[in-house]
């Protein structure tokens, strides 16, 4: 049995607008043995906003759940690509700018906490086709996904600026998970571009025309769905799906799952289970694939 | 692009001494960032032109850009750039200095929600529909009402929750009392 540190993140967590995130997660974590501790009283990583209103606190507050993890081990997953950007650049910063490092371990001081050692902070993809391996997922399958067409969408902050997993504008991680699950993953050439992220709120129309690109180059790779790796890339995908058609008179009914529900199927777990039921666009041709 | 303002003589030397900033030294102005950024035609200058402006010192022209505040953070530029210039991490830095300086531009709604946002996150969680309402609130209420099919189709799927996620006493205090301190470590300076 492996064990992880886990960072959810807000949008994953319980209360969060992509809980499916963690349930299938979760599930499919139980069917490969592995298991996943919530780091207990995590914060906010502050994602990307927080470094532009108050750079010192951005860093403090992914540093004070740095320090908290360091306490339990040397790694820590999380599912959040924003997540994941936020404490991996942490910890470059920390260790290329030592006076950054030290205001950063002054303020940590100052709530009892220290971080010293490191932790490697890793996306759960990263550890699904990293320490588990294909072959060990490809052996849990009982219900085969076989001829369901799947874009494999891995959106920015997985890849880029890059921290080590898999290739920043042409990554295959994704795909070989797919294969592995009996589906078939679609020629799909905008699977590392942006959904527009949190630009999405503010800057409603250049978000919506980016994520008009990326259905179409979904659907034009005959995909009959898509599955990401972020909760953010998946509540605009799937969310704003019915605005995208509104805006631009297009016709897209394209489901979006995380990837964590894909393997749920295959793995034969059930839908409730798998949060498939809080899917904005029905997921209905996804079920039917299953043989 | 009008007369530098008084103090901007310093402006390449400030953005080099922010952690990343000090790569701006080695672009060569290939435009590679411009050519990879997904939303550079929207910008009022594009990514390579806010970098010769920080070299030619045009502090407040580039504070009060549009530009810095339509990056996606998708790290396309950082990737493709030849020269190791970290264009996003950039675009964060000036961000950070034209909230500090009051310049940040009023023809974007970016940095409102980012106010929003940081609220939320120095408390501890992101209470999605809470950050919502609270950034509709402070631009504009009205453009919310056309959200509401989106937010009907996450609310019947039980996505959009009126619980916000609390730590505990103890916890709160202590990431209180790290951010205040954060906050009187950076007014010494």
């Amino acid at each position: 049995m492996k064990e992880y540190t886990y960072f959810p993140g807000c949008s994953s967590s319980a209360e969060g607008g992509a809980r499916a995130f963690t349930s299938s997660l979760e599930a499919v974590a139980r069917v490969l043995d592995i298991t996943l501790k919530e780091l207990p009283d995590w914060n906010c990583c502050g994602s990307t906003p927080t470094g532009s209103v108050d750079e010192l606190g951005a860093f403090c507050l992914a540093a004070r759940n740095l320090a908290l993890a360091e306490k339990l081990g040397p790694e820590m997953v999380t599912p959040c690509s924003a997540c994941y950007v936020v404490f991996n650049h942490t910890n470059d910063y920390l260790k290329r700018y030592p006076d950054l490092k030290g205001r950063v371990g002054e303020a940590l001081a100052a709530g009892g906490l220290t971080y010293e050692k490191g932790v490697k902070v890793r996306h759960v993809l990263e550890v699904f086709v990293q320490d588990i391996g294909e072959e060990a997922i490809r052996a849990k399958v009982v219900k085969s996904l076989t001829g369901l067409k799947v874009a494999p969408y891995y959106g920015c902050q997985i890849v880029r600026p890059g921290f080590g997993f898999d290739h920043p504008e042409a990554p295959t991680a994704l795909e070989r998970l797919i294969t592995s699950l009996g589906a078939e993953p679609t020629d799909f050439p905008l699977k590392t571009r942006c959904c527009g992220g949190s630009l999405i709120i503010p800057e409603e129309d250049i978000a919506l025309d980016l994520m008009r690109r990326l259905l179409e180059s979904a659907a034009r790779g005959g995909a009959e769905c898509l599955v990401t790796v972020c909760p953010l890339c998946q509540t605009n995908l799937d969310a704003y799906q019915g605005m995208v058609n509104r805006k631009f008179r297009t016709e897209f009914r394209m489901p979006v799952l995380f990837f964590t529900q894909l393997m749920g199927l295959a793995f034969g777990l059930g839908e409730k289970e798998l949060g498939l039921d809080r899917c904005v666009v029905p997921p209905g041709r996804v079920l039917a694939a299953r043989t | 692009m009008g007369a530098t303002v008084a103090g901007s003589k310093g402006f390449v030397g400030e953005i080099c001494g922010l952690p990343g900033g000090e790569a701006i030294l080695t672009c060569v102005q290939c435009g590679t960032c411009t050519g990879a950024c997904p939303n550079a035609d929207r910008m009022d200058y594009t990514p390579s032109q806010i970098i010769a402006m920080v070299r030619a010192g045009l502090k407040e022209e580039v504070l009060a850009s549009r530009a810095i505040w339509y990056c996606l953070s998708c790290y396309l530029c950082t990737v493709r750039c030849p020269r190791g210039v970290s264009q996003t991490r950039l675009m964060h830095a000036l961000g950070y200095l034209a909230m500090k300086e009051g310049l940040a531009s009023r023809q974007t709604a970016t940095p409102a929600m980012y106010r929003v946002f940081s609220h939320y996150a120095r408390a501890g969680s992101l209470p999605e529909l809470w950050f919502m309402l609270r950034f509709y609130l402070k631009t504009n209420p009205l453009r919310a009402l056309h959200l509401i099919p989106v937010a009907w189709g996450l609310l019947r799927r039980g996505r959009l929750s009126l619980r916000t996620r609390r730590l505990s006493p103890a916890a709160r205090k202590q990431l209180d009392s790290i951010l205040q301190k954060a906050i009187a470590i950076r007014g010494k300076e």
